[in-house]
């Protein structure tokens, strides 16, 4: 699944033309990376929560090489689904 | 910011109503979300990707008794954040950690 399967849905479902979606499901993923950019987290109930975490500088090594480095303080971005989309992933095959 | 907000943002920015606002940014949330039960990818360009990663079941410990309890197979969707915006979350730290960035960056592509 694309940006492009999301406008298609938009425009079939919801009856926005197609400039319309496209303009929207482009202006959701902008929005959303304002916002986590500017560290803020964004929740989406149902989903699962877009969360902005400092990480210490800490030393690691070339796997490749063995050679130690120092891999320097960072802002990472991670993603918890929510217990909703955990348990419709696991609804089928199981129980 | 929560999806409500998140769909005043849209709502503004579009000028379109508020309720239209609400059904779009459901829809898509939801199609990603049945995406993902049918085992699609989804990826988003410039965002990041989602895939399901498969577990088998193990046997865990209830950490508070110590208990052996045994975990079931189970799917979760991993989220791995795309280039623009790995940068964008990051933007403080680019010009210092060039170097050591690329190397943890390649060797963490390799795992994927």
């Amino acid at each position: 699944m694309t940006k492009a399967d999301l406008v298609e849905s938009i425009y079939e479902k919801i009856g926005f033309s197609k400039k319309e979606s496209a303009d929207i499901v482009e202006m959701i993923f902008d929005t959303m990376k304002d916002t986590l950019e500017k560290g803020e987290k964004i929740k989406i109930s149902g989903f699962g929560n877009f969360v902005v975490r400092d990480k210490r500088p800490r030393m690691g090594r070339n796997p490749q090489t063995g050679q130690e480095i120092m891999i320097s303080a960072r802002r990472v971005l991670t993603f918890r689904p929510s217990q909703v989309l955990k348990q419709a992933l696991n609804r089928d095959g199981l129980s | 910011m929560n999806k409500s907000e998140l769909i005043e943002v849209i709502a503004e920015k579009s000028k379109i109503p508020k309720k239209r606002a609400e059904e779009a940014v459901n829809l898509v949330f939801d199609s990603m979300s049945q995406a993902l039960v049918r085992g699609d990818r989804i990826e988003i360009r410039g965002f990041g990707s989602f895939v399901n990663r498969e577990y088998e079941s193990y046997t865990g410990r209830n950490p508070r008794t110590g208990e052996s309890i045994s975990v079931a197979p189970k799917k979760l969707p991993f989220f791995k954040v795309g280039k623009e915006l790995k940068e964008r979350v990051d933007g403080e730290e680019e010009a210092s950690g060039t170097t050591s960035t690329s190397s943890a960056e390649s060797s963490e592509s390799s795992n994927y």
